[in-house]
Formats: structure tokens, C-alpha cells, sequence
């Protein structure tokens, strides 16, 4: 297990050679590489040991899981799957109980700070981590061991990245996002409820072939794929600046395929690769279907009022609140002082005026 | 100049009539070109986040939204060099040209004058100071409103617009790289680009209607000021 190659993983999981370089042509692709990358992968995945990878699934609803197993290229799914397999995850492996929880220890000693920590979900903090139990123990427990061995960890999904419906106001079980409890090792967030199949697979090979951590922005996304909006590539775009809008679910504007921003699609603040890689090997993105962006790879985007609203609500000031609510009305307030300040001034002048007049004047 | 006994304080002592250069050109032109613009903005602001009804016809024979957010951009960005030219004319202009960008909060004489403006509009002082400047009620208002509420406008602003324009553009590199992340992702951004624009248009009813009453009320003129630069004291 310790010398072999990813080539030689593949070969022995009965893949050809035409197809190995498939892979990797399609890899760099997906990448956004140049063509000429394809053969450093190539090379690359013939010679050197593969890296293993230890994947941890903490509260969460294994939408991660689903969306990756569900890759467009299925072999970049049947090769990182059994390259994954070979070592932990608890819902697609075979092994169960303690001989599965023996593998977790077993690769943490062997490949001490050489192994790439996949964290699906986030630990709850509350009641010391009891809300959410791996193995017998609280999930932070195994999180922050596995973790302190690990070379790099990938934040799987909104869950582990920012905290996602877990987390939702008032957030019982203090689920909290692996940034906020892991502050010593590399943190490669891979946001999205759930993250874009083939996003997932891209990020993974990158980081087993070329052994470095992707390019990341401030918020540690891979700027590969979260560098531009869903908005900046939605191909509805030439309606939104044209003025043409959806304004209702049933109406002609959603029949001729309009743009979803009065229907609260939050396109417009959402970065993403849904517009440009779309979902379920390109056959479509949620817009496409009719529907907006809910934002489900931001920060926060669960807490944020009705998915249909483009104004959204502001909790600061109480449940259903927004700016335009809070503002109508304070401007409303200021119109009505001023107008009932304007007739007391009036007032008050004409009077004075006629005091100053029995006083003969000032 | 010669009237002034306390810097941002009042002056009681003046002959009915008395007429003083309060604000000079460049202030006064700034006024109304900032005036305009921060109209522009606050309209077609909103008409982004709540546009229009929808054009019939094919998208390519429209570009509605575009021009909104055109109009919204071309004003930002009189709005923005004005400010800087506004800051630049507060360093070499007079006295007056420099009250928008600072409050006198140690200055106990302001703060007196401040609570007796409060007290003249609520109708309990019979009689306001006299001020060549700004008074203190107004001073207060316009620093909030325009001067912290305006570069908070300016720095929202120009971090939506980087998102727009792109990593690798100066507005991105300069403002959106560090405003967004600090708020977490970009709605929130929006909520408070468009909060602070309900407060700028408040502060706009409460500035519009008050310079009007003092000019009709107040021992001074206002609107002539800021037009002509001349303040005329009366009795
Ligand atoms: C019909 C519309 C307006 C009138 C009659 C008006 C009148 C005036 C007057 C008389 C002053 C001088 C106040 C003083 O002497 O203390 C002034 C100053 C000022 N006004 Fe307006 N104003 C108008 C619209 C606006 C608008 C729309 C804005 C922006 C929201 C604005 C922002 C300011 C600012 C920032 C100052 C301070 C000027 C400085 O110190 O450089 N005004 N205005
Ligand atoms: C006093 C000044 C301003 C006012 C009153 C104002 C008002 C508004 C409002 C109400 C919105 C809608 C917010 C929402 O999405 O809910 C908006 C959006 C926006 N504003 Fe401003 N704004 C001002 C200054 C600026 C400046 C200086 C910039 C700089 C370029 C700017 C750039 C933008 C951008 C990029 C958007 C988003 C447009 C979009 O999503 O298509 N604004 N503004
Ligand atoms: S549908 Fe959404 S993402 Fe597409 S153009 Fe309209 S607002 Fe933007
Ligand atoms: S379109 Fe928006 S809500 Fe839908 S999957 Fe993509 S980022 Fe998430």
C-alpha cells in the first residue's frame, strides 16, 4: 500500500491505459490547465506514491457524498473513489466498526503530516460535542486528533466551510465550521450544498498529482472555481440587463426562459462554477431549470430570509425586516416630523409675530 | 475674518444686515453637484433592487438595466471625485470648507450650541444662535450623513462594483478583496449599501426642509448661502 503509484491503483482497479490518459486529459481540462499539462499528470501519477486520503463525515446530510459519487467523468469518479476507499470513509467503505476505526489510526501513524484530511460536515460544540458521536466519541475529538497529523484538510461543502442549516439561527448544537477549530493546518474550503461533482474530483486530483494546495482567495476557495459569480457567466444575463424579469412563477416571462432576479435569485452574490460546469455532467444548473440560486455556497446563505426575496432580511432588527421595510418607513417618519414640524413653525411664527406687533415690534 | 469669535461657535454681536463670504466657490458648486448626484444614486440604487416592470420584445433591443446601472455607476464616480476634490478643497479653502469633515466634540461651546439647536426645534428656545457656519444641529447631520455615511457608500459601492469588474481590476484589488470577505459574502454587502442609502435620503428630507425653515425663521440667511456664498444677518 505504501509504494504504489495512483497509475498503479487505476491498473489494478481495471482501468486501461487509453483511459488513464483520458483522465488526464480531461483533468487538466477541467482545471482550466493547458493541453500541454496533460502529459505532467500523466507523469505525475505514474511515479509518484500516491497520497492517501482520510474522509470524515461530522453533522451533516451526505449530500457531499452524493454529488461526488455522482461525477460527470466517471472515471475521475471510479478512480479517486477507490483511491479514497483504500483508505476512510465511513459511507463508502466496507469495513465497519472497530477494524474501520483501526484504519483511521493505522494512516495517521504511517503517513504522519502526509496525508490529505477530507472533512464532510462540521463538529457541534455544545454539550462538549455530544451531539453529534463518531466511533463512540465526540466528532471535535477525532476531528482536531485526525487533523493534527494531517498535511491539508479540504472543507467539504457549505457544512464544513461556513457552517450551512446546522448552523442556522439559533444554532442549538453550536455547530460550528472546521476553520473555526482547526487553525494550524491549510484549509481548502469547497463550498456549495453540495459542492459541483466535478469541482470536487478537479480539486482532489490537483492536490494528489501536482502535491500543492490550489490557488485559494481570501475566504479559501479555490479561485479556479469560485472566482466569478453565477451572474457574471448565467446565460440569462442578456435578459437581466435588457430589463426582462420573471415576475411570477406561472407567467410568459418564466415560460420564455427570463432572468430570476425579482424571484430573489441571488446569482448576483454567489460564487460558484454552476453557471460554467452546470451540474450532472452539464445537463443543467438550477437556473436552467426555471429556478434562481439560492446562494447555497456562501456564507450564511440559510439565515438570510426567503429564497425569493431579492431585498433580504436584515435579523438585526427583528424577523421580517429589510432595508426597504426598515427605510420606506423611517424616510415615512422623517417626511411626516418634517410636515408636522413645518405646520407648528407656522404656527408658532405667526403667533410670535403677533406678539412682536403688540409689542411693537422687536 | 473679523466677526468670528469662536471657531465653530456662534456670534451674537452683528449689525442687522451684515453680510459675510461664508462659503467659497468651489464648496458651493461641489454642494450641487454632489446634491445631484447622490439623487441619482439613491433613485436608480433603488430601481436596481427593485427594477421595472419587464420590457416586451427580444432582449437584444433593450438594455434597460444596463443604463440604470449605468446611471448609477457614472454618478458614483462624479460622486467619488468630487469627494476627493470636496477633501482636497478642505485642506486649502477657509474655515468653512473644512467643518464637513470633523466634529469640534471637545469643544464645549459646540456642544451647548448643539442642545440649544435641539431645544430651538423642539420649540422650546425662542430664538436660534447666529452662525457663519454651519450650525451645530446641521454640522452633526452632514458629518454623519455625508461625510462617514458617504465614504461608506463609496467603499460598499466600488467593492460591488469590483465584483462586477473582476479580480485584477483596481476596484476589486483595492476594495472588494477586503470588504467582502469582511463581511462574509456579498448580500450583506448589498443590505448595508442599501441601508445606508435610506439613511442618506432621510438625512436628505430632515436637510432640505431645515434649510428652508432657517432661511424663513433663523436670524440668517441659508439657501442664498449656499448659493452665492453670501450669509446675511437680520436684526
Ligand atoms: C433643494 C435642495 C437643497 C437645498 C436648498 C440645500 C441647502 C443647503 C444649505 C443652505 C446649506 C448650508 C447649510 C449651512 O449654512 O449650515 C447646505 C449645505 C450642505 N448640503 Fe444642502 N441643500 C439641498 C440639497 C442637498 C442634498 C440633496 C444633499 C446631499 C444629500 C446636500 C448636502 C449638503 C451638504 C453635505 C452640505 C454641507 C456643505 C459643506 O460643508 O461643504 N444638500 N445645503
Ligand atoms: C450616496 C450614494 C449611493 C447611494 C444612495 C446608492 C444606492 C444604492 C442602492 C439602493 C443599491 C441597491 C442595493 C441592493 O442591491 O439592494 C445600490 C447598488 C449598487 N451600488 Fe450604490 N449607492 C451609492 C453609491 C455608490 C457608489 C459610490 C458606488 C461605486 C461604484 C456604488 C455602486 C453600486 C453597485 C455596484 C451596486 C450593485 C449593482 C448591482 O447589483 O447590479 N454605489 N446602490
Ligand atoms: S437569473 Fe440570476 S444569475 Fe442569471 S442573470 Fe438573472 S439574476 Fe443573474
Ligand atoms: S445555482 Fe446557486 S444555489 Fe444552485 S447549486 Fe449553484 S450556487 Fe448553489
Amino acid at each position: 500500500m505504501s509504494t504504489e503509484t495512483f497509475y498503479e491503483v487505476m491498473r489494478r482497479q481495471g482501468i486501461s491505459r487509453r483511459s488513464f490518459l483520458k483522465f488526464c486529459s480531461l483533468t487538466a481540462a477541467s482545471l482550466g490547465l493547458a493541453p500541454t499539462m496533460a502529459p505532467r499528470i500523466a507523469e505525475a501519477m505514474e511515479n509518484k506514491p500516491r497520497t492517501p486520503v482520510i474522509w470524515l463525515h461530522g453533522l451533516e446530510c451526505t449530500c457531499c457524498s452524493e454529488s461526488f459519487i455522482r461525477s460527470a467523468h466517471p472515471l475521475a469518479k471510479d478512480v479517486v473513489l477507490s483511491m479514497l476507499s483504500l483508505d476512510y470513509d465511513d459511507t463508502l467503505m466496507a469495513a465497519a466498526g472497530h477494524q474501520a476505526e483501526a484504519i483511521i489510526d493505522q494512516i495517521r501513524k504511517k503517513y504522519k503530516g502526509n496525508f490529505i484530511l477530507a472533512v464532510e460536515g462540521n463538529p457541534p460544540l455544545n454539550e462538549d460535542g455530544m451531539f453529534c458521536i463518531h466511533g463512540g466519541r465526540p466528532f471535535i475529538e477525532v476531528l482536531k486528533e485526525t487533523a493534527a497529523d494531517a498535511k491539508a484538510i479540504i472543507s467539504w461543502g457549505s457544512c464544513a466551510s461556513w457552517g450551512c442549516v446546522q448552523a442556522a439561527k439559533p444554532n442549538p448544537t453550536r455547530a460550528t465550521p472546521v476553520h473555526k477549530v482547526i487553525f494550524d493546518k491549510p484549509i481548502i474550503k469547497v463550498p456549495g450544498c453540495p459542492p459541483i461533482a466535478e469541482v470536487m474530483t478537479a480539486v482532489i486530483t490537483y492536490m494528489l498529482t501536482f502535491d500543492r494546495i490550489p490557488e485559494l482567495d481570501r475566504q479559501g476557495r479555490p479561485k479556479m472555481f469560485y472566482g466569478q459569480r453565477i451572474h457574471d457567466k448565467c446565460y440569462r444575463r442578456p435578459h437581466f440587463d435588457a430589463g426582462q424579469f420573471v415576475e411570477n412563477w406561472d407567467d410568459e416571462a418564466a415560460r420564455k426562459g427570463y432572468c430570476l432576479y425579482k424571484m430573489g435569485c441571488k446569482g448576483p452574490t454567489t460564487y460558484n462554477a454552476c453557471s460554467t460546469v452546470r451540474w450532472n455532467g452539464g445537463v443543467s444548473f438550477p437556473i436552467q431549470s426555471g429556478h434562481g440560486c439560492i446562494g447555497c455556497s456562501e456564507d450564511g446563505f440559510w439565515d438570510k430570509g426567503g429564497f425569493y426575496d431579492r431585498v433580504t432580511d436584515i435579523k438585526q432588527f427583528g424577523v421580517e425586516s429589510n432595508a426597504d421595510k426598515i427605510g420606506a418607513t423611517v424616510a415615512g417618519v422623517a417626511g411626516a416630523a418634517v410636515a408636522a414640524h413645518a405646520a407648528v413653525s407656522a404656527l408658532s411664527k405667526a403667533r410670535s409675530g403677533e406678539s412682536d406687533q403688540s409689542k411693537g415690534g422687536k | 475674518m473679523s466677526l468670528k469669535s469662536h471657531e465653530d461657535g456662534p456670534i451674537d454681536e452683528v449689525a442687522a444686515g451684515t453680510t459675510v463670504y461664508v462659503y467659497e466657490a468651489p464648496v458651493r458648486l461641489w454642494h450641487w453637484v454632489n446634491a445631484l448626484s447622490i439623487v441619482v444614486l439613491a433613485i436608480t440604487g433603488y430601481l436596481i433592487a427593485s427594477p421595472l416592470p419587464t420590457v416586451p420584445g427580444e432582449a437584444n433591443d433593450h438594455f434597460l438595466m444596463g443604463y440604470i446601472r449605468f446611471a448609477h455607476f457614472a454618478a458614483a464616480y462624479i460622486f467619488a471625485i468630487g469627494f476627493l476634490v470636496r477633501i482636497y478643497w478642505a485642506v486649502v479653502g477657509n474655515h468653512h470648507a473644512r467643518q464637513l469633515f470633523y466634529l469640534p466634540v471637545t469643544d464645549k461651546v459646540w456642544w451647548e450650541g448643539l442642545f440649544r439647536e435641539i431645544r430651538w426645534y423642539m420649540f422650546i428656545e425662542k430664538t436660534p444662535h447666529k452662525y457663519i457656519g454651519h450650525n451645530p444641529l446641521g454640522h452633526f447631520f452632514m458629518f454623519f450623513a455625508i461625510t462617514v455615511g458617504g465614504i461608506f457608500m463609496l467603499v460598499t459601492g466600488f467593492a460591488l462594483y469590483g465584483e462586477g469588474a473582476q479580480a485584477g481590476t483596481w476596484s476589486h484589488t483595492l476594495f472588494s478583496s477586503w470588504v467582502i470577505p469582511l463581511y462574509g459574502q456579498s448580500q450583506d454587502v448589498h443590505t448595508w449599501h442599501h441601508m445606508v442609502a435610506w439613511g442618506i435620503v432621510v438625512f436628505m428630507i430632515l436637510h432640505v426642509y431645515t434649510a428652508i425653515r432657517e432661511d424663513i425663521m433663523s436670524r440668517q440667511t441659508m439657501v442664498s448661502a449656499i448659493i452665492s456664498g453670501h450669509r446675511t444677518f437680520r436684526e
